[in-house]
């Protein structure tokens, strides 16, 4: 770890005023932060710390919907009587993830931007273009096993590994953010980039720009919804594949179905190809399997994590199957 | 014996001090102005250091010493297997020179006066090398052109295989698997003039204090090594390794007390680990499942620096009835680190591969595993032709086939359901040989009412502690209360390293005997004390029962508390010291040398269920029995705790474990915990425990043998086994992963 500055901020606008400082990193939990400032992979020379920030809201907007304040908890909003009523796949993907003490710190910002898991970008000793952009990329021929297979490019194959985030793309979760130049929001299926040739740039941000708040658009009624998650071991580990589905039905037909997948996108990965297949059709085997065949079809598979492509595909084949048969 | 403390449960004594957190780990103890160690290590696994360019980190605030092969203090290799106790984890000496020969490996320690210092400035130390390429897998070196490290045989395998009219040839590859005890490993040294302490995390305080003096260079009496509390081992502290040796440099080369933690990456490279081991089996039965072959050709890594053997080959030969056996086994040197017993070593890969083949053959022969297991029972130890000590598999077997339900298996593959989930059966054997080891115990018994045990044997989280304190209140009937024990401390006598189950066994002949001449001692006292009421009787004719010296055929309520007899006498207190080990007799009776007589051996039987969920391709542990043959049980609190937690570590190693190597770089790359995968409380199912407890007395008085590693092995092989009944899949390469399920459905 190399030595820092520590600030707190007690106001957003003094966060936001900072941040144009070369070398600043906001922490929330620091759950991702601290471990890789450790590892010498993040190296901020200003650390900002935010939890003071009043930005620990859940609270129904205008119309309906949702508004979440960034440094909420995972745990609390896991154990939040609104989401889990309303958004049950939000709190099952919550709860899927990582450990109770690591619930109770991250926060809602900071599990959006949490980093990948890759081996190879956790360990400066190897080349890795999202660390060290043009330098390689180790696990392309590498081990791979816990790698992407959708939205990979010649430069980065990485996974982005939040199960939190996968929810909120389903839901169409949109981010409000705010930097110096105010306050604008983005759709969270557009808040990510895919890796490309820059995989360094992972998301929309501009250097300093505050994650505030995530909206939940209000759902209609009767939507329900499901996440699934696999791993090897049943607690405790990233997804190997997940599938948040949230669906409103009109007897067997989907009317609206959103889906998403996780552990096998370099973002989290709404499938519109899927939805496609499904949106009003019938519920059935045969088209879960179609649409799980359309949300792989771009798949691409590396070395050690083929299996990936058929895992996602049955995996999301039974979150519309559980979905679907809910009372 | 039969109101005794002995056997009961007994809650740990230690047990209150390590939930409050008073019990001081290895780098807990509180030293005073302590400086820190951080190792740099290599990032190349094979080649030498070209060079180490301090001069950045040197100039870094807090910084006080850089050492490395350049500027090191000469060290000696340790005796090894030249000599008793003196065993290292790895023979070559940090920074003995400029190669490197595994990932990981320490090329320079940054000392500084805190922890975040040495840290930082360890990440300036610039270290150029001449890299060449690591071995790191078994398929990346030819096949041993040499004669077997290892191996046994009685009359002729190849040519009854030839004949045998069922046949399976198998081969089982169990992978790399690494320690990841909860206690990382570190030490801190504190010199005094030309006196050294160490403060350690180890399993073997003697062995560490025997190689220290070697490899330092130094007369035993100038080293002391304190280890009393021990978060667990699971064998990667039984031998020492070399940031010991770093704290015990640096703290000389800055005159001031250093310690070196280990992180947990480095858990994963410098301190030992359980060698990939390759099995290829060949057994050859009648119809009716009469083994007439067996062999196994065993291939295993090692280090470049060390010999190490991870014995197959015994298993092989003594498991099973068989007249025609040939078992063989080499190593191969790769670019890792040198490989070290790992809980259960030898048997445990090789009861996955002999117990996974049992189960083959019993498909080919459609017969029960079972029963299979019973028609080739070994009634002695063909591979020695000695008699067992003490044997009860079989009851182990019909006991475990009871309670589980066995009969109700269904064995045709994936008939057994339960809801949307398939479920499978399996079980396996266990075993584990019993060894019992010197140790010297010394018991006061005090004026104030209290007993004081003391050996220089540790407690690695199992209850040794506890074993102290029962038997001697069982010998004394003082309360367990009333017994203090000091462990893990050069300074007091010598006993054993905490491996290879033989702590328990080794000790308590010793602690009984020495229980016994401290109350002699006592007594004697009692009919010499002038004026009390056993002057001039015969000690002969004197004995103490609840802590109270009497007539022998009076009640103990006629007699005197032994402390008031110390009192009497202006006694402090009075000792009894013993010695146990193979070559004494420790109690009347005890067949002493004649125990070479016999085969020594723990048996038991796993039965274990599966769920599987085939659309999601989900596999859990539902389920699990095991029936322990493990001689006398001396805490049935701690020994239940052994066996479950090591059937936990079982369904890691069946399901989850394994540490891999990047084969351009011998880095493993899943070293830390989130990505190293074991067991944890979501995938332990419910598990009963049942222990025959028939004592073997052949081994010590109380009967008793360790039950440390038996509970691992063949732990494995019932989970692959309960999975190809579920799945109709047969893994043979550890662990069972998602991919190679992905086939069944
Ligand atoms: C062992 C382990 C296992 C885990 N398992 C899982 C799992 O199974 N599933 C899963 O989804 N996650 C898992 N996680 C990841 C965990 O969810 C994230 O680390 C956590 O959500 C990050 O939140 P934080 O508040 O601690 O972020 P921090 O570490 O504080 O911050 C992370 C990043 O976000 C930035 N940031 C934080 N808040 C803001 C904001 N408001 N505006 C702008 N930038 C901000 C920081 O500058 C930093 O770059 C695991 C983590 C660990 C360590
Ligand atoms: S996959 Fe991406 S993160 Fe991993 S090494 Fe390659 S470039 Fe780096």
């Amino acid at each position: 770890m190399q030595a820092f500055q520590y600030k707190k901020a007690n106001d957003v606008d003094g966060a936001i005023g900072a941040g144009s400082t070369a070398g600043l990193k906001f922490v929330a939990g620091g759950t991702t932060l601290i471990d890789l400032m450790k590892l010498n992979v993040e190296r901020p020379t200003m650390v900002m710390d935010i939890n003071s920030l009043p930005l620990t809201k859940i609270e129904k907007t205008a119309d309906g919907g949702l508004r979440i304040g960034a440094m909420v908890r995972n745990s609390d909003l896991a154990h939040d009587l609104t989401v889990q009523k309303g958004y049950p796949v939000l709190s099952q993907a919550l709860l899927s993830g990582a450990s109770p003490q690591l619930r109770n710190m991250a926060s809602t910002g900071g599990n959006l931007l949490q980093r990948t898991r890759c081996y190879y970008f956790r360990d400066t000793a190897y080349p890795c273009n999202k660390r060290n952009p043009g330098s390689g990329c180790s696990a392309i021929d590498g081990y791979n096993r816990i790698h992407a297979v959708l939205g990979t490019s010649e430069h980065c194959i990485a996974t982005h590994p939040s199960d939190m985030a996968v929810a909120m793309v389903a839901l169409e979760a949109s981010v409000q953010v705010k930097g110096s130049n105010g306050e604008r929001t983005v759709p969270l299926k557009d808040f990510y980039f895919v890796p490309g040739s820059t995989p360094n740039r992972e998301n929309v941000l501009a250097p300093g720009e505050l994650i505030m708040s995530v909206t939940l658009p209000r759902l209609a009624d009767g939507t329900r919804s499901y996440y699934l998650k696999r791993r090897d071991r049943a607690s405790y580990e990233f997804a190997l594949a997940s599938a948040a589905v949230v669906a409103q039905m009109q007897g067997r037909r989907f009317q609206r179905i959103r889906i998403a997948l996780g552990g096998v996108g370099t973002k989290p990965w709404r499938s519109t190809e899927a939805e496609t297949v499904l949106e009003s059709h019938e519920a059935s085997a045969q088209n879960f399997r179609k649409a799980s065949e359309a949300a792989l079809s771009g798949a691409k598979a590396m070395h050690d994590n083929a299996f990936k492509i058929e895992l996602a595909k049955r995996t999301l084949v039974r979150a519309l199957t559980v979905v679907t048969s809910a009372a | 014996m039969s109101s005794s403390i002995v056997g009961q449960a007994v809650t740990r004594i230690d047990g209150r001090l390590k939930v409050t957190g008073q019990a001081a780990y290895g780098v807990e103890h509180r030293i005073q102005n302590v400086a820190h160690g951080v190792g740099v290590s290599s990032t190349i696994a094979n080649g030498r250091i070209v060079r180490i360019d301090t001069s950045e980190a040197e100039k870094m605030p807090g910084v006080l010493a850089i050492l490395h092969h350049g500027n090191f203090d000469r060290m000696y290799r340790p005796a090894g297997s030249l000599e008793e106790m003196s065993r290292p984890g790895e023979s070559r000496p940090p920074f003995e020179d400029e190669n490197v020969y595994y990932y990981g490996q320490f090329v320079a320690l940054v000392i500084a006066n805190t922890f975040e210092q040495a840290q930082d400035a360890a990440s300036h130390v610039r270290v150029q090398y001449e890299a060449k390429r690591p071995f790191v897998r078994l398929e990346q070196v030819p096949a041993p052109n040499k004669s077997p490290d290892t191996q046994s045989s009685r009359g002729n395998a190849e040519a009854a295989l030839q004949q045998g009219p069922v046949k399976l040839d198998a081969t089982y590859v169990t992978p790399v698997e690494t320690h990841n005890p909860m206690e990382m490993h570190g030490t801190i040294a504190a010199w005094e003039g030309d006196k050294l302490t160490l403060y350690e995390t180890t399993q073997g305080v003697v062995n560490h204090h025997n190689v220290a003096s070697q490899v330092l260079g130094m007369p035993p009496e100038s080293i002391h090594i304190v280890s009393p509390f021990v978060g667990s081992g699971f064998g990667c502290k039984l031998f020492p390794w070399p940031h010991s040796w770093l704290a015990a440099a640096g703290a000389r080369h800055v005159k001031r007390p250093v310690k070196v933690a280990v992180p947990r990456t480095l858990m994963f490279t410098t301190v030992g680990h359980r060698p990939l081991v390759q099995q290829h089996v060949r057994l050859a039965a009648t119809q009716d499942g009469k083994l007439v072959a067996m062999m196994n050709d065993v291939l295993q890594h090692t280090s470049v620096v060390d010999e190490y053997l991870e014995n197959c080959v015994d298993a092989t030969s003594m498991l099973y009835s068989c007249p025609n056996v040939k078992a063989q086994q080499y190593e191969v040197p790769l670019n890792v680190g040198t490989p070290t017993p790992m809980r259960g070593p030898g048997r445990t890969p090789a009861l996955f591969a002999l117990e996974s083949a049992m189960d083959e053959l019993a498909i080919k022969l459609n017969m029960d595993p079972l029963e299979l297991r019973l028609r080739n029972y070994a009634e002695k130890d063909e591979s020695s032709g000695k008699p067992w000590s003490s044997k009860h598999l079989r009851d182990a077997y019909q006991k475990g086939a009871e309670r589980f339900g066995w009969s109700k298996r269904n064995p045709k593959v994936g008939s057994m359901r339960k809801g949307n989930e398939i479920l499978g059966w399996g079980m396996a054997t266990c075993t584990w040989p019993c060894h019992a080891a010197g140790a010297d115990v010394r018991v006061r018994l005090l004026s104030d009412g209290s007993a004081h045990a003391s050996c220089a044997t540790q407690d690695i989280g199992t209850g040794t502690y506890t074993v102290f304190a029962e038997i001697v209140s069982d010998k004394t009937g003082l309360p367990v209360e009333k017994v203090k024990v000091a462990l893990g401390d050069s300074s007091l006598p010598p006993g054993p390293t905490s491996g290879g189950s033989a702590a328990t066994a080794s000790v308590v002949p010793a602690i009984s005997k020495a229980t016994e001449n401290a109350i002699q001692a006592v007594i004697k006292a009692a009919s010499k004390a002038p004026q009390g009421p056993f002057h001039g009787i015969d000690p002969k004719q004197l004995k103490m029962t609840q802590g109270r010296i009497h007539i022998v055929d009076k009640s103990p309520d006629s007699g005197v508390p032994f402390q008031e007899i110390l009192a009497s006498q202006h006694l402090v207190g009075l000792d009894g010291k013993a010695t146990s080990g193979r070559e004494h007799r420790s109690y009347p009776g005890d067949p002493g040398p004649e125990r070479e007589k016999y085969s020594i051996h723990s048996f038991g039987a796993h039965f274990c269920e599966v769920a599987f969920d085939p659309e999601i391709v989900r596999l859990r542990v539902t389920r699990w029995l095991s029936v322990i043959d493990g001689g006398r049980i001396i805490n049935q609190k701690t020994a239940r705790n052994q066996i479950l937690g090591a059937v936990v570590m079982g369904i890691g190693m069946g399901m989850l474990e394994e540490t891999v190597y990047d084969p351009r770089t011998g880095h493993p790359i899943n070293n830390n915990f989130a990505d190293y995968m074991v067991a944890v409380n979501a995938d332990v199912p419910e598990m009963e425990c049942i222990f025959l407890d028939y004592p073997d007395t052949v081994l010590n008085e109380y009967g008793a043998r360790g039950i440390g590693e038996i509970g691992l092995t063949g732990c494995a092989s019932a989970i692959t086994s309960a999975t190809y009944h579920a799945t109709g899949i047969r893994v043979r390469e550890l662990p069972i992963r998602i991919e190679k399920l992905l086939a069944s459905a």
